[in-house]
């Protein structure tokens, strides 16, 4: 199939290790300082959700994560490793390599992925053949296993089929069969279910985990649905404002959260909630990512248990028990 | 939630054997030129909707109910069926003029994108001023009143009411559609999908402010969204559909306990929860929906994706029956302990 | 009100060239308003004595064949050119935008009569069409207007139709329905506010073209009649004096008309950019 990297090493731990990374964006309305020192990892074979409500910096770490940032993207600290190599210190030609065949990434809406005028076996077939060792003779029959493997029914015909020829969720399942193609240890999955009806999205993910699983290949799941990080993931990084406040094994995190943040989220998700007045929204709004005078803790300014210490640097990154980190100097649980 | 809808005298809508079908240009054989193929939208729906009740509409993509929608707040015409609204036949009137009936201001929708719903070039006051103008003749000191009331009965604060909609956060959009839309003091609210462009927190405002809203001004609300979760909350009774035909309708919160259509068990198998149980619980839906175009009218819309495919769900089509005390389903096999068919149940 | 003045300020400095040609355009409308009171000559007024002298101190531009002013009669000219395209195309687009709406509003039988209507101008080179209808009607100025209103209604239509399309299914339609609108006032109220940055844009640019347009009828005789001062005209009656020397007959008046086609393509792209940024060129 194809052989790895020989400067990857699938099998270190972790496989993906993002630390105290710092992006800004220069944009004519000022530097917004998008991601403040993340921190996170994933081992070999996990699945970790991202779980953060619109303009958490979610998708600029997997971005990040996968060298597709916009040019207006500078990195103003902190590492990503993957595998034991340094990705922001890659050269091209090495990311290049990286990309597509050890790490996959897969968007939110397939159409726009594909390329509309090519048939989609064809697709698949210039992924192997780019990445994957595979002969320009052999990539057709493997396209078409790789399209029986996401369970496209009558995948030979299928092959030569177009994307406009195709339901959203047959594209859906295109797509992941290009990411899967060479068979990465890292499949990124950017919000792959939003907007996608709910039988949809459960085949998508029941597919996804599956595949992963019998791969053993790591999932980095992007999504603003905390229910569905709690159904598909192992553990769980709750983002807010360019910062990971929380992360913890799922059932720990959702039944003893220790940031306010994570513990308003769960609140405000309908999910298991007996009525409307259950809810709790979140008060006040996300800081201006824009300013210099943010404080440390960006969430400080909407959070009830604020102390005066919160605004000041570093936020500290107390471990938890049973795994995971929460980024508070108060959080819930400890001595008030 | 209220358990059974008190249906005391005339339901507020009442839908009866609504069909909306379009026309097909398909190739067709020299012989058979003058047929004409129709993709049925909405295929023979009832139902009704009482006083002060809110009921959820549940379906995915292609199901009907966009279409459902736009016949029931008039802006398309129906091919078959009639729309009753507080006693009178709005269906009989042609969409072109129901801009001028006494009806229109009291069915009011709001909007599932709340961007896409307001115009670009219109300050929130204008969007909100439209229809007291339009339908109420409101003007001056009497206009701005009633457009700073209604603001604040949705929590938007005055200022914001000289913006522009690109200058206001989706929560603040979200609001100048309600807003709007409660103006002319409707007594039918559809929402469409009001919160599914939204965040969670913000969500979870808006939905409360609806809440409120139906208690203080006493509207009825057609909620339609593909949450079930938040329909569960938010609605009394729900309908499910499938395929231009309501497959199950009932109490929310006993259709979400023990759905009865092979349909419904299989939306709310799909509904993620924490753990891997619910991988185990899963009904899946093999293949792609039957397709709308020209059905045949004998066969079950589910045939061919349900686990349970007879004989009977192939030659006759199941009629909405009730299977349980104010549990209304449309499937052969939907309890076990079947009464038979009642004539014309309306749901 | 304000912050679209600020935007527009902050265009303006960004992209000189664009506050230039807001500058020349500033300069020929005042030219045209109060031009004529401030000519040192009398435009008509012909000195034979004086006539083909070249630009001095006492004739800026020179003068023509006839002995008259030429910076007086371009002056005046201003006027009567800047009055022929404004005109021609608010008609242009007044109809045109109308029936472009309608076509890509209503859609279905209107959308075909309007577009048959409108491809049928199109297919005719518009300058022969346009010399066609003066040469039938007589070369009066309303003819003139006329001519070129009707050869710049179709890129009005075309515009108003596209944009109309894309629009008629927007949620504020619906809205706008739901509202009580007729369908009258939702073209007219809620669609043409939403279209007016594009049709400001495209007004701009054809003016040029419409000032283009009267210039050359004129040029070849089918437009305005000496001894009226008219760019065009100025143009075609010098162009015979090049040969001997005596450039500067054609070549003033050509410099304004290519200055102010030019500013006018110009302002067109930096009204673009103030409009809507996204469609940057």
């Amino acid at each position: 199939m194809s052989a790895p990297r020989a400067d990857i090493d699938r099998r270190s731990l972790p496989l993906l290790a993002i630390d105290d990374l710092s992006i800004e964006f220069r944009t004519r309305g000022g530097i917004v300082r998008a991601l403040d020192r993340v921190a996170f990892e994933l081992k070999r074979g996990e699945t970790l959700a991202l779980v953060g409500e619109s303009g958490s910096g979610k998708s600029v770490t997997a971005h990040a994560v996968m060298g597709i940032l916009p040019a207006a993207a500078h990195v103003a600290g902190g590492t990503i490793s993957f595998g034991g190599l340094s990705l922001l210190q890659a050269d091209a030609k090495t990311l290049d390599e990286i990309r597509g065949r050890e790490i996959a990434i897969i968007f939110q809406n397939p159409r726009a992925a594909l390329n509309p005028i090519r048939a989609v076996g064809k697709q698949i077939s210039d992924i192997l053949v780019r990445h994957g060792n595979v002969t320009a003779a052999q990539a057709p029959g493997r396209a078409i296993e790789m399209l029986a493997k996401v369970r496209i029914p009558d995948p030979k015909r299928r092959a030569a089929s177009y994307p406009f020829e195709l339901s959203g969720g047959m594209c859906q399942r295109v797509m992941i069969a290009m990411a899967l193609a060479c068979e990465p240890a890292l499949l990124i999955a950017d919000e792959p279910t939003t907007g996608v009806d709910i039988t949809t999205q459960a085949v998508i993910m029941d597919l996804i985990a599956e595949l992963a699983s019998a791969e053993g290949m790591a999932t980095l799941l992007i999504t603003h649905d905390l229910g569905l990080a709690s159904e598909y993931c192992d553990r769980i990084a709750v983002m807010h404002a360019g910062q990971v406040v929380e992360s913890a094994p799922t059932s720990l995190l959702l039944t003893r959260p220790h940031h306010p943040y994570t513990a308003k989220l769960i609140a405000a998700t309908p999910g298991d909630a007996a009525s409307l007045d259950d809810l709790a929204s979140i008060p006040g709004n996300l800081p201006d990512l824009r300013r210099d005078d943010l404080p440390a803790c960006r969430y400080s300014a909407r959070c009830e248990r604020r102390a005066d210490i919160c605004v000041m640097p570093p936020v500290p990154r107390v471990a938890l028990a049973g795994g995971g980190h929460v980024a508070c100097r108060r959080p819930l649980g400890a001595e008030a | 939630m209220t358990p059974e809808p008190p249906l005391v005298g005339e339901p507020l809508l009442a839908v009866e054997g609504l069909r909306k079908l379009y026309p097909i240009a398909a190739k067709r054989t020299w012989r058979d030129r003058k047929l004409r193929s129709y993709l049925h939208a909405v295929d023979g729906v009832d139902f009704m909707i009482g006083a002060g009740e809110t009921v959820g509409l549940v379906g995915e993509s292609g199901c009907g109910k966009s279409t459902l929608v736009r016949l029931v707040t008039r802006l398309i015409d129906p091919s078959a069926g009639t729309i009753r609204f507080a006693g009178g036949d709005i269906g009989a009137v042609p969409a072109k003029e129901f801009g001028r009936a006494a009806q229109r201001a009291q069915i009011q929708m709001v909007f599932q994108d709340a961007a896409d719903s307001l115009n670009p070039r219109f300050t929130a006051f204008r969007a909100i001023a439209e229809p007291l103008r339009r339908l109420r003749g409101l003007n001056g000191a009497a206009l701005r009143a009633r457009v700073e009331e209604v603001a604040g009965l949705t929590g938007l604060p005055l200022e914001l009411l000289g913006r522009f909609p690109h200058q206001l956060s989706g929560g603040q959009q979200a609001r100048v559609g309600i807003a709007r839309a409660i103006a002319v003091e409707p007594r039918l609210l559809i929402l469409d999908e009001p919160t599914s462009a939204l965040d969670v927190s913000v969500q979870v405002v808006i939905l409360q402010l609806l809440q409120d809203l139906k208690t203080r001004l006493g509207l009825s609300y057609l909620f339609v969204s593909h949450d079930l979760n938040v329909v569960r909350l938010l609605c009394d009774r729900i309908l499910v559909m499938y395929l231009g035909h309501i497959v199950e309708s009932g109490p929310a919160d006993r259709v979400f306990a023990s759905p009865s259509h092979p349909y419904t068990q299989a939306l709310l198998s799909a509904v993620p929860s924490p753990g891997n149980s619910a991988r185990q619980r899963r009904i899946d839906l093999p293949g792609e929906p039957r397709s709308p175009i020209d059905p045949d009218p004998s066969i079950c819309p589910l045939y061919g994706r349900c686990g349970r495919a007879t004989d009977e769900c192939r030659t006759s089509m199941p009629a909405l029956r009730e299977i349980a005390p104010s549990r209304i389903a449309a499937c052969h096999y939907a309890a076990m302990e079947a009464t038979p068919p009642l004539a014309a149940v309306t749901v | 009100m304000t912050a679209a003045l600020r935007h527009a300020r902050y265009i303006l400095s960004e992209n000189p060239v664009t506050g230039f040609s807001f500058a020349l355009f500033t300069f020929l409308v005042v030219c045209a308003l109060i031009g004529p009171a401030l000519v040192p000559y009398d435009p008509l007024a012909s000195d034979t004595a004086m006539a083909l002298t070249g630009p001095s101190a006492a004739h800026w531009f020179g003068t023509d064949q006839l002995g008259r002013d030429i910076f007086s009669r371009i002056i005046v000219a201003t006027r009567l050119d800047l009055g022929l395209a404004v005109s021609s195309v608010a008609l242009a687009f007044a109809i045109g935008t109308l029936l472009g709406l309608a076509a890509g509003y209503f859609g279905g039988w209107t959308d075909r009569v309007i577009g048959r209507v409108v491809d049928t101008i199109m297919a005719f080179p518009l300058f022969v069409l346009a010399m066609g209808i003066v040469a039938a009607l007589g070369n009066t100025l309303a003819n003139i207007i006329y001519a070129t209103a009707i050869i710049n209604l179709p890129i009005y239509a075309r515009l108003a139709r596209t944009e109309a399309n894309v629009r008629r299914d927007a949620g504020f339609v619906e809205a706008a329905r739901l509202c009580g609108n007729s369908e009258a006032r939702i073209v007219l109220a809620q669609l043409l506010p939403n279209i007016m940055p594009l049709m400001v844009v495209q007004i701009s640019l054809t003016l040029g073209y419409a000032i283009l347009n009267a210039a050359g009828l004129s040029f070849i005789g089918l437009g305005v009649r000496p001894p009226t001062a008219e760019w065009g005209i100025m143009v075609a009656e010098g162009a015979s004096f090049i040969v001997s020397g005596e450039w500067w007959v054609a070549f003033f008046p050509g410099l304004f008309l290519m200055a102010a086609v030019f500013c006018f393509n110009l302002m067109g792209d930096g009204l673009r950019d103030i409009v809507d940024p996204r469609r940057r060129t």
